[in-house]
C-alpha cells in the first residue's frame, strides 16, 4: 500500500445557498480544492452524498458532478452511508491512491438540503434509520438522540446544562470560522429557552439544514512532496466499522460500538493511541452525540462527556480541543459534505493555517464520521509531517 | 407506500411475531434470515407476551409528517419478557407522567394513513401495564 497525503482542500459557505444548485456548489468546493493544491490532475472522482435522491430529485451524481466539473470520461463512483457519506467517500479515495489505481483521486461531499421544505428534509434524513422500524413509528433523528440523552442523563448523572454547553463551545468555535453557517456566540440560555423538539433535546441542541459541498485532493506522499505547496498533511489511518442500523437493537444504547471499533482501527493502523492525538473533528449531529463520542473513543472516560466539556477540556484552548470548526452545530450539516469538510478542518489546523482558531502545536488530528445513530462510522487519523 | 410493503410486515406488526434462533435461542424482531449472534439460519416463529418495561422514553413535540396531529406523543423502546427490544409509541397515558422501568403492554393501534383515501396502517403501541 502506498503511503497517501492531503494535498488539497476546498469548501463552499454553509448555509441556505439559494442562488446555487447541487452541481454549482459540488464544483465550487471542487474547484477551490484543485486551486489550493495547485494542481489540475485527478485521475478519479467519489462523491460522498446521501439522499440527492429525495433532496434534489437527482441521482447519478458521479455523471452529474464530473462532467461539471470538465471531466467528462473520467472514472467516478458515488458512495453512500447516510451522514457517514462524505467520510466514506475520502476513504474511497484515499484507497484508490494507496492501491495504486489512481495517483490523484478527488472526493467531493455535497449536501443541498433546502430544495425541499423542513418536513420533507426531516423526512429525507429520517431514512437514515430503519425505516419499518423506527420510522414507521413516528420518530425521527431528534427524538432518536433524545433516547440516548434520557439514558445517558440516568445512568450516569449528565446534566441537562452539560448538553448545553456542547452548543456554546462548537458556536464559539464556529464564530472562528468564515464558512460557517451561524458564525455567532450562544449563551447556555439560548439553548435552555430554546423551542423542545423531543424530551429533553432542544433546537439548539440539533445541527442544522444546511447546503454545503467540500473537497479533497488525495494523491501520494512522493508525489505531495514534489509539489510542496503546502505542510505536509498525511492520512496516516482509516478505521470503519458498522452496528445495527436500529437503535433499539443494541444490547447497551449507551456504547457506541461503531465508534469504538472505527476509532481502535484507525489509531492502530497509525500506530497511535488517543492519547497521541491533539484535537479531533466530530460527528456533533446533536449535543448528545458529541458527550457519547468522546467516551466511545477514550478521549475521556464513560460518563464523563459533560463534566469534561462543563471543565473546558474539549474548549478551543482546552487540553483536547474537539470540533474547532465549529462542529455540524454551528458550522452546519450538508450531510453528505460534512466527513470531508470535517478533513479539511484537520487538514488546516495541521497546516498551520487555521487562522484565529489555529491550535497551537497540532500535529495529530482524529475526525469522526458517523451515519444515523451510529450504523456506520469512519473515522480518520491525520498527521503533519 | 404500496400495500405490499405493509401487508408483508404483518406478522411482526399485527400479530407481534419474533423469531427464535433453533440453534442459539436467541430471539429477533423483526424476523431475520441469519442469526445475528451465531449465523445460524433455522428460526422458529416466537410470539412475543406484549409485556415489558420501558428502558428510555422521548416527548416528540415536532413530529415528522403525518405524525403532527399526534404531538405531543411518546416513543420509547421496551425490552419485552422475552429479553428482546421494542421501538414503539406508548400511550393512553399522559407522556409527562412516564418513567424509566414503568410496566408496559402491547395494544393494537392505528398508527398512521396514506391521506385522505389511502390506506390505514396498523400495529402495536404500549400503553401503560396496570396488571389488569
Amino acid at each position: 500500500m502506498r503511503d497517501v497525503a492531503i494535498i488539497g482542500i476546498g469548501m463552499t459557505r454553509f448555509g441556505e445557498l439559494w442562488e446555487m444548485s447541487l452541481r454549482d456548489i459540488a464544483v465550487e468546493a471542487a474547484l477551490k480544492c484543485l486551486d489550493d493544491a495547485g494542481t489540475e490532475h485527478i485521475d478519479s472522482v467519489t462523491i460522498g452524498c446521501m439522499s440527492s435522491g429525495l433532496f434534489n430529485q437527482q441521482e447519478h451524481l458521479a455523471s452529474l458532478v464530473t462532467d461539471y466539473l470538465g471531466r467528462r470520461n473520467t472514472p467516478a463512483v458515488r458512495v453512500e452511508s447516510a451522514c457517514a457519506s462524505g467520510g466514506m467517500a475520502v476513504r474511497s479515495a484515499f484507497m484508490e491512491v494507496a492501491s495504486g489505481i489512481s495517483d490523484y483521486a478527488i472526493a467531493i461531499g455535497v449536501e443541498k438540503m433546502t430544495d425541499v421544505d423542513g418536513n420533507l428534509a426531516t423526512k429525507a434524513l429520517a431514512t437514515a434509520a430503519d425505516g419499518d422500524y423506527e420510522a414507521f413509528h413516528g420518530i425521527n433523528f431528534p427524538g432518536l438522540y433524545a433516547l440516548l440523552a434520557n439514558a445517558h442523563m440516568e445512568k450516569y448523572g449528565t446534566t441537562r446544562e452539560q448538553l448545553a454547553e456542547v452548543a456554546v463551545k462548537n458556536h464559539r468555535n464556529g464564530a472562528l470560522n468564515p464558512h460557517s453557517q451561524f458564525p455567532r456566540e450562544i449563551t447556555t440560555d439560548t439553548v435552555l429557552k430554546s423551542a423542545m423538539i423531543a424530551d429533553p433535546l432542544r433546537l439548539f441542541d440539533c445541527s442544522p439544514i444546511t447546503d454545503g459541498a467540500a473537497a479533497v485532493l488525495i494523491t501520494t506522499v512522493e508525489e505531495a512532496r514534489k509539489i510542496g505547496k503546502h505542510p505536509l498533511v498525511v492520512i496516516s489511518g482509516i478505521g470503519t466499522a458498522t452496528d445495527t442500523i436500529a437503535l433499539y437493537q443494541r444490547k447497551d444504547i449507551l456504547k457506541m460500538d461503531a465508534v469504538q471499533m472505527a476509532g481502535k482501527r484507525a489509531l492502530q493502523m497509525a500506530g497511535k493511541t488517543i492519547h497521541d492525538v491533539d484535537f479531533a473533528e466530530v460527528h456533533d449531529c446533536f449535543t448528545i452525540a458529541e458527550i457519547m463520542v468522546l467516551e466511545a473513543l477514550g478521549i475521556v472516560e464513560p460518563g464523563q462527556g459533560g463534566p469534561a466539556t462543563q471543565n473546558g477540556h474539549t474548549a478551543l484552548n482546552g487540553k483536547f480541543p474537539v470540533n474547532p470548526s465549529g462542529g455540524l452545530k454551528s458550522k452546519g450539516h450538508p450531510v453528505g459534505a460534512t466527513g470531508v469538510a470535517q478533513i479539511c478542518e484537520a487538514a488546516l489546523q495541521l497546516r498551520g493555517q487555521a487562522d484565529k482558531r489555529q491550535i497551537n502545536n497540532a500535529r495529530t488530528a482524529l475526525t469522526q464520521n458517523m451515519g444515523g445513530s451510529g450504523g456506520s462510522c469512519v473515522i480518520h487519523i491525520l498527521e503533519a509531517k | 407506500m404500496e400495500v405490499a410493503k405493509h401487508w408483508r410486515e404483518t406478522p411482526e406488526r399485527y400479530r407481534l411475531e419474533a423469531g427464535k434462533c433453533s440453534k442459539c435461542n436467541t430471539i429477533v424482531f423483526p424476523q431475520r434470515i441469519i442469526c445475528p449472534e451465531c449465523g445460524n439460519r433455522k428460526f422458529t416463529t416466537q410470539s412475543l407476551s406484549g409485556k415489558g418495561k420501558l428502558v428510555s422514553f422521548t416527548i416528540i413535540r415536532i413530529a415528522p409528517g403525518g405524525f403532527e396531529d399526534l404531538a405531543p406523543y411518546a416513543v420509547g423502546i421496551v425490552e419485552l419478557e422475552e429479553g428482546v427490544n421494542i421501538l414503539t409509541q406508548i400511550t393512553d397515558c399522559n407522556p409527562e407522567d412516564l418513567k424509566t422501568g414503568d410496566p408496559l403492554v402491547a395494544k393494537f393501534r392505528r398508527i398512521n394513513e396514506d391521506g385522505k383515501t389511502g390506506m390505514i396502517y396498523y400495529a402495536y403501541k404500549f400503553v401503560p401495564d396496570a396488571g389488569l
